[in-house]
């Protein structure tokens, strides 16, 4: 069976025979660099990123893993039970190296450069995960990711999840009459609101949810003007909560220029998990869902009967 | 023109005075700028409010019409864009004069509270702030986490200062050299404080400290005009009285000590008024450089250094290239925005190097 390809050493650590031959030849993947890297043993792994820690984690690679950077937060096991290598853009080549990984998989946007330099002149394979935030970017994900561990068929199981999902996604957002404006708000600090603009994964969630978002003047993630904030006209405020919430409802409703627009009059503030939300996971459909019935209370009874399929499928064998 | 004319304006140009306006023609003058800029700063924006609006808005005489037009355009301009013109220009005064006061007292023409730390220090509190939200810390001060950062910043540049002037001061006499020296070094301390909590920092807070270290007025609100308006008072009533001072302190502490002018309390004063005002600023629109340095030297160069006209003018003219740079800021990448440290940097030091020039072809000719 082609997704048994790995190595017998690996096999026997997780407690059970994948009928594990390991690959002379390797396997090839093209990653975000656009370069092939070629891999001959998944049997150690650093995964970088919180959706590919997760994707590694539906696809029962848990075992292989070596380390997790900060921002593996689901599921929770990975950070309790895994070296934890710093965060995504911080990274050190000592602190990755050390863990003697035979594949990083990194995704795009990891950093420091130099650490990243260094990772490749060290003959480790490095598969830097493209980041496209777009439904058919999350299923390349999973299959680069699933390809690159050698587990082809499990990836295409999990993407057929996904990809149900998203469809199911797609009908209920065809129900919406009349789309919500979104602004997405990273942080409101000290007044001074840093919205999404184009180009963002809050971009597309609050696309994928049946909303607008209210901001399309700029791209990525930029201080926004006072003045722009009540031309935008926001029906919603969605943020992020990172543990201690760096966005609050009050503080959204008497900021003068949101205090202008229907947020503050309806007390329309959300607040959801930020690697649930924006980290273009398998769970991404579900996240999507969870807002679209946050966004269209109407649409709840629909939405209920939408039952995510990518979070319980099973896709370790 | 006679060679009789051409010689004395010659020599009139070598004594320095030939150009300098009379002080009421310069703050007369200073004041329109600045009701101009006001003026050009009202009528844009990214929510629009065009001239022939303006007066309905501002309520000036009613026009029924308008209708929802009207309730939204008041609604703009009084909570959003006249407490930010404002906020501007009272930093604008605040960063120029305690430029221009700190240049006086250090006899220096490069003395600037950024040089000497003081802006550094607060915007090492406000770091920390960012980045300290998110511990057990933050948590604790949550129930003021709106006023925490313009706090810290306030008292970063407050704590400096006090750790600057206890090491200048010895048995009641201020070192102005060790203070100078003192500055640079701290200045350095809280920029690897700063670099550090970068490095600490996650995605969004790195973000968070960069934008608020290049400085932007967003989010003057009228709670803290409240806070900048009795600064700046205590500002102009204290610029009053340390004028004369700080002129006679040209010739040497020595000097100005036998001209009746008490050196140490003058000092005093000066480097409390510096880091209130700047730490005033500083909290409300993040570190903001150039003004402080640039403005009155360009004054000095136009009307001399007499600290009475000087501190006054460098107020006005910092209100002035504040509300501009102001301005620009929030239109030219509407509905995003530039941050003020640039526009300011980009506005002033072409401006300020083509005076240099101009100067210099005067005096040498």
């Amino acid at each position: 069976m082609t997704f048994c390809r790995t190595l017998a050493l690996s096999a026997a650590a997780g407690g059970f025979l994948l009928g594990g031959t390991a690959l002379a030849a390797g396997i090839t993947v093209h990653d975000a660099r656009n370069r092939d890297v070629t891999i001959s043993d998944a049997g150690r792994i650093v995964s970088i990123g919180g959706a590919i820690t997760e994707i590694l984690y539906a696809l029962g690679f848990e075992d292989r893993l070596a380390g997790v950077d900060s921002t593996s937060l689901y599921p929770a096991a990975a950070l309790r039970d895994k070296p934890n290598v710093g965060y995504m853009r911080q990274l050190s080549a000592e602190g990755v190296l050390g863990l003697n990984p035979s594949l990083v998989l990194a995704a795009q946007g990891s950093g420091p450069k130099e650490t990243m330099d260094v990772l490749e002149a060290a003959k480790v394979p490095l598969v830097l995960v493209p980041e496209t935030f777009s439904e058919a970017g999350l299923i390349e994900k999973i299959r680069l990711v699933g390809h690159a561990m050698g587990a082809d068929k499990r990836a295409e199981c999990l993407t057929a999840a996904v990809t149900d999902d998203l469809t199911q996604l797609r009908e209920l957002r065809a129900k919406v009459t009349r789309p919500v404006r979104v602004m997405f708000v990273m942080s409101l600090l000290n007044g001074r609101a840093m919205a999404a603009g184009k180009n963002t994964a809050a971009n597309e969630i609050i696309a994928l949810a049946g909303g607008v978002n209210a901001i399309d003047g700029y791209d990525g993630y930029k201080i926004i003007n006072d003045e722009a904030i009540v031309a935008a006209k926001p029906d919603v405020v969605l943020s992020i909560q990172r543990g201690k919430d760096s966005v609050d409802a009050e503080t959204v409703y008497l900021h003068p220029a949101f205090a202008l627009t229907p947020v503050a009059a309806n007390k329309t503030f959300i607040s959801m998990e930020g690697l649930y939300l924006l980290g273009f996971g398998p769970r991404t459909a579900a996240a999507a869902r969870d807002l679209s019935i946050q966004l269209y209370p109407a649409l709840a009874p629909q939405a209920e009967k939408f039952k995510p399929a990518a979070v319980t499928a099973n896709c370790r064998l | 023109m006679t060679a009789l004319a051409d010689s004395t304006e010659r020599a009139k140009r070598r004594s320095g005075y030939a150009l300098r306006p009379p002080a009421s023609l310069t703050l007369i003058c200073l004041l329109a700028a600045l009701a101009g800029a006001a003026l050009i700063a009202l009528t844009m924006g990214a929510a629009g409010i065009p001239l022939a609006r303006l007066p309905a808005a501002l309520g000036v005489w009613g026009d029924a019409a308008a209708g929802p037009t009207l309730a939204r355009d008041q609604l703009v301009l009084w909570s959003i864009r006249i407490p930010r013109i404002a906020a501007a220009a009272m930093v604008g005064a605040l960063l120029a004069a305690s430029g221009a006061i700190m240049q006086g007292l250090f006899r220096n023409p490069l003395a600037d509270p950024a040089l000497v730390g003081v802006s550094s220090g607060g915007a090492l509190a406000a770091a920390a702030a960012i980045v300290f939200t998110d511990s057990q810390i933050g948590q604790d001060l949550r129930f003021m986490q709106h006023q925490l950062l313009p706090i810290a910043a306030f008292a970063g540049s407050l704590v400096t200062t006090v750790i600057l002037y206890s090491i200048a001061s010895r048995s009641g006499r201020t070192s102005i050299a060790i203070f100078l020296l003192a500055g640079i070094a701290i200045a350095a301390i809280a920029n690897a404080g700063i670099g550090l909590l970068v490095f600490i920092a996650d995605d969004r807070q790195l973000r968070d400290i960069t934008f608020w270290m290049l400085g932007s007025l967003s989010g003057a609100t009228w709670p803290k005009l409240a806070t900048l308006a009795p600064v700046l008072g205590l500002a102009l009533v204290a610029c009053v009285s340390i004028a004369r001072g700080l002129d006679v302190l040209v010739l040497g502490e020595a000097e100005a000590f036998h001209s009746g002018v008490d050196v140490e309390r003058l000092k005093r004063i000066s480097i409390v008024l510096v880091s209130a005002m700047t730490g005033v600023a500083v909290s409300v629109c993040g570190v903001v450089g150039f003004v402080g340095i640039v403005v009155p030297h360009l004054l000095r160069l136009v009307i001399g250094p007499a600290h009475r006209l000087l501190l006054p003018a460098s107020m006005l003219l910092g209100a002035v290239l504040m509300v501009g740079a102001d301005t620009l800021a929030r239109t030219i990448v509407a509905p995003a925005e530039m941050p003020i440290g640039i526009l300011t940097a980009a506005i002033g030091a072409p401006f300020f190097l083509g005076m240099l020039l101009r100067q210099r072809g005067l005096v040498s000719l």
